[in-house]
Parts: C-alpha cells; structure tokens; sequence
C-alpha cells in the first residue's frame, strides 16, 4: 500500500517537473525542474522495481549506513567549500580572476554565497546531521526511528543543497544572507528538516536511557530553532509557480531585522548550539572521561537559549532601527559572552587528569584548540557588538575575520575531530591511517586561520580608519579606492592562510579514503607520553 | 501599530517577567536536592551502548561507570 502511494506521489512529481522544465521563466527554475523531474523518475523507478520484493525485518543494531554516508559527504563538501573560498578570495586580491567567458557564472558575486552554503550548510550541515544521527542513537541506546526516513534525510538535504548552489550560480537568490535560496527550495528544505526532526524525537522517544543527554538538547534546540528562523526568514510570495522570483512580505527596517534574527541565530543555534552538542559528546568520547561539570553544562545550555534570540540587532547598529532595539541586542550580546565562557571551560576542564594526552594525541589537540577559538570568537563578537566598537569595525573586513575565526577554528576543527573519530570507528578500523597526517592537518589549518584571521584584523581596522579620517576642514581624507587598494597585500595573505587550510581538508580527504580502504598504518605514536 | 512598537510591547510587560522567572527557575532546578547522583549517572551516557543499543534487560548488568 505505501509503495502504491510513493508511486503515485512521484509520478505526479515527475509530471509537474516535467511540465515546469517546458513552462519555465528563467533558467534556474527550469534547470531546477529538470533535476527534480530526473530525481522522482529515479526514485519512481526505484519504488518500482521493489515491489515484489520481500519486506524484511528492521535490523537489531545501530543504524550505521547513513552515518558513513554522512561522514562521505561532510569530506567532500568540506574541500568544495574551502576550494571556493580560496578562489573568492583570490578574486578579491586579483580582480582579473573574474574571467570574462566564465561571466556571469564565475563572477564573485555568484560564487561567494556558493562558498557560505557551501561550507555552512554543505559542509557544517551534513557534518550536524551525521553527528546527531551517531550521537542521538548512543546516547538514546536505541536505533533510529523511521526506518529509511533517516536516508530521506540524507539525501533530502543533498539535494537541497545541489539546488542552492546550482540556483546561486544561475543567478536565483532573494538576496538574504544566509538564506538565499529560493521560495521552492525553501519548502524543500522545510520537508526534510520536519522529517530530520521527526528522527530525532522518535529515537528520543524510544530511548533506554532514563535521562536525555545534555548533547541531545543542544542537538534538539537547534533542529527546532533553526525550523522556526527558516519559516519565518522565507515569508516570501512567488512572482509566479513556473519561475524562481519571489517577493518578501516583510520591507524595510522590519525584512532588515527579521533577516538578521535569522542570521544572528542561525549563529547562534546552527553553528553553536548544534556544533555544542557535537562538543559535549565527541570531548567526553575521546578524553575518555566524562564531562566536566554537569551542572555548568546545563547552564550553559539555558543560558544560550534564552539570551542569543535577542541579539540579532547588534547588526544593525546606526541604521534605521529603532535605538532602544539596537542597544537591547548589544545588551544581550555582551551577556552571552559569559555562558559562552562557560562552555568553553566546562569543554576544556573535561581534559583535567588527561592533559598529557594533548602530547600524544593530534585528534584532542584538534577539539582543544576548536575550544580555544570558540572562547577567542565569542570574545570578539561581543566586543564587536559594542557600539562605539561597531562604528569602527562594522561594513570591514575585520567582521569576515571574526567569522572565519569561528568558522574555520571553532566549526572546522571540532567538526575535523568529529570526523577523525568516527571515521575509524564507523569502519572496524582500529585508528586512522596515518597519525602524523592529522598533525600536519592540525598545524596547516592552524596557521591557516591565524594568517586568516590576523590580516583580516589589520585590514579591517585600517579600513575602518581610513574611512573615517578626516582633514583639518572636516574633508573625508580617502575614496574607497584608496582603501582598496591599501587592503592588497593583507587581501594576498588571505589567500594563502586559506590554501593552508584548505590543503589541511585534502589532506583529511585523503587520509579519510586510505582509513576506509585498508586498515591502520602501524607506526609509533607522534609524542611520548608522560610518564 | 507595527511591528517595531510591538515587539517594545512585548518585550515591555510581563512576558519578560515570565521568560526571566522562567530562565531563574530552570537554573535554581539544576542545583536541587539530589541533582548530583542524577547528573553523575547521566554524564557517564556516552560510555554506555557503545556499539550496540540497550535492551530493557541488560541495563542493570551495565553498571561499570567512569568516575570524574
């Protein structure tokens, strides 16, 4: 009977596409429909040839499969989205890199929110999603519910993300930071995050475990809040069914501050709450002791949840916003940066007894100094959210910065660890292939970010100076051009700290493809333990 | 009204007075009487069903704990 139903379903899928691949106004859309109708005649087809099949009882263990096939993706994405980075940022240094026969595709401004997705929801995403998948079912003692809706989910949100950067680069965006897809992409993407969320609370439901691990809050607040920020961010109309345009119902300073809500707590609850979750499994997991104080972890859970909702205003500092509104979001910024404190040591203090393996094992050193960048970023926001400290830095390069040293350290590295840990244990091998590569990796991306982060520091407040120096009559001093062109070698330097780390993600690749092969290289560990 | 004056309503009145009675009772209830073996036995989760989930029969068998 259900089969019957997902035939009938993607056939009509298929028509639908069909008919909009032939009725489509522009070119994303009918690219769009082109792939979604080669995708439900597949799984049409797929459906079909199984009918006959004998349906077989769900297996006893874990459900493993999806996680491998998580942990693929989050490598793949990972290099594509560093790739792209390395290359915006070289545009930025070289102009020319814009070629002119790959216009408008490869242009900067179709490629730079290639490379946020990218390595946002790409490869922070698939890394959120496989984690929570591993996490939720140990910590639950209990095998994922839904059967194959977790494959859904894997492969729904794949999809979704080919249709984001396919539309990027053939020019479908609605121009929101963070949010760019557009208005059926964004229904897409609301299918399988209910059907991510439905996993999750099913398995949670069915737990053997009388208590719900702390990670397994972190994990639920932020699949819940990310669905409430998505939904209410893409409160758009479409121009019409067969096209990709879609108009906004919020305008003005009200779209500016509900965009910014979105992506203040797309920070907060994406990229913090749920990478948390991640860190208060994998740290207790791979120290082999567990977390350091409970009870500061469950602070620290509440507190974030109640304070970072209201500090999205701190983007829109001296705009049209309303004062008081932009004064609370700073307020509540610069409370954050406490319970954010506490996290970082409650993560760091796990390590107490055990700070000797920091010698001997690159895959902790990897989440200490995650740790130390996640102290370091959410430091510098706060700080950054100050008024008087946001006339300065706000609209440089300063900002871009102070992501990457929350991206790249804190998202990056904690995910890298993630990934050097299951990677071994998702397939029967005893450790990676070569320890001495996680080390290089280490230092490559360490450096990476430092080159990264500290030439975004001096080009950002050089800028910010130059565009606020004015002479004894009250002339500004420079044109933007000046700034431009001052910010070249910093622009450079950039560049490379990105090769750095990007060369640090082949190397993962790579030793991820030869743990997979074969097993572990048998050779004498990177330090000697303390005796 | 719009949307800016409302959220000043909201944020004005008792609302914040219940969100922040709300966020005070959720910590004080972390350090009530008994929460310590409570959240000992949790912390030591990750350390149990490792590779295999739990049956409701062998969870009294799992006793083995990791100590801070």
């Amino acid at each position: 009977m259900g089969n019957y139903v997902k035939l009938i379903v993607l056939g009509l899928i298929t028509l639908f596409a069909a008919v909009a691949a032939n009725w489509g106004r522009d070119l994303a859309y009918i690219v769009h429909a082109i792939i979604i109708m080669g995708v439900s005649a597949f799984m049409f087809v797929r459906v079909l040839r199984s009918m006959d099949k004998p349906v077989y009882a769900t297996p006893e263990g874990y459900m493993d499969d999806v996680i491998r096939a998580g942990v693929i993706a989050t490598g793949f994405w990972g290099v594509v989205g560093f790739l792209v980075g390395v290359v915006i940022a070289f545009q930025l240094a070289f102009p020319q890199l814009n070629f002119q026969p790959l216009e408008p595709f490869g242009n900067f401004g179709r490629l730079r929110p290639l490379h946020t997705s990218a390595v946002i929801f790409a490869f922070g995403g698939n890394a959120l999603i496989m984690s929570t998948f591993y996490i939720v079912q140990r910590t639950c003692g209990a095998r994922l519910w839904g059967g194959n809706l977790a494959w859904f989910v894997f492969w729904g949100y794949n999809l979704f993300i080919i249709l984001a950067a396919t539309g990027y680069l053939l020019g479908a965006t609605q121009g929101k930071e963070y949010a760019e897809p557009e208005w059926y992409v964004d229904i897409w993407l609301t299918v399988v995050w209910v059907a991510f969320l439905a996993v999750f609370l099913g398995t949670i439901f069915k737990r053997q475990e009388k208590h719900i691990y702390v990670a397994n809050w972190f994990l639920l607040s932020f699949i819940v809040t990310v669905a409430m920020l998505h939904l209410v961010n893409n409160i758009s109309i479409p121009v019409s069914i067969w096209g990709s345009k879609s108009v906004q119902v919020f305008s003005g300073v009200q779209d500016a501050m509900v965009q910014w809500w979105y992506g203040h707590n797309a920070v907060g609850f994406f990229l913090t709450a749920g990478f948390l979750g991640m860190m208060y499994y994998f740290v207790p997991k791979q120290a082999g002791r567990p977390v350091f104080s409970y009870k500061l972890s469950i602070i620290h859970f509440w507190a974030l949840i109640f304070l970072y909702i209201w500090a999205g205003p701190h983007h829109l500092h001296y705009t049209a916003l309303p004062d008081w509104a932009s004064t609370l979001g700073m307020v509540f910024s610069i409370i954050l940066w406490m319970p954010s404190w506490g996290g970082m040591i409650n993560g760091l203090m796990t390590l107490q007894g055990a700070w000797d393996k920091l010698r001997t094992d690159p895959i902790i050193r990897m989440m200490v100094i995650s740790l130390a960048f996640y102290g370091m970023s959410t430091f510098e926001g706060p700080m950054m959210s100050i008024k008087a400290v946001n006339s300065l830095s706000h609209y440089t390069d300063w900002t871009i910065g102070h992501v990457h040293s929350g991206a790249l350290g804190w998202n990056g590295m904690i995910t890298f660890a993630a990934l050097y840990f299951l990677t071994p244990k998702l397939w029967g091998r005893a450790q990676m292939y070569s320890m001495s590569a996680i080390n290089w990796h280490f230092w490559l991306a360490t450096i990476g970010i430092i080159l990264y982060a500290a030439s975004m520091w001096v080009t950002g407040i050089m800028e910010g100076l130059m565009w606020r120096e004015v002479d004894a009559n009250g002339f500004l001093v420079n044109s933007f051009a000046d700034t431009v062109s001052a910010k070249f070698p910093m622009y450079v330097v950039r560049g490379l700290g990105g090769v750095l780390y990007l060369a640090g993600g082949v190397i993962m690749v790579w030793n991820m493809w030869m743990t997979i092969r074969g097993g572990a290289k048998v050779q004498a560990p990177v330090g000697v333990p303390a005796e | 009204m719009n949307e800016t004056s409302l959220l000043r309503e909201l944020a004005d009145n008792w609302l914040l007075v219940g969100m922040f009675s709300l966020f005070v009772i959720a910590i004080l209830w972390a350090f009530r009487p008994g929460s310590r073996a409570v959240h000992q036995e949790t912390s030591n989760i990750p350390f149990r069903n490792e590779d295999y989930p739990a049956s409701r029969q062998d969870r009294s068998s799992q006793t083995e704990e990791l100590q801070p």
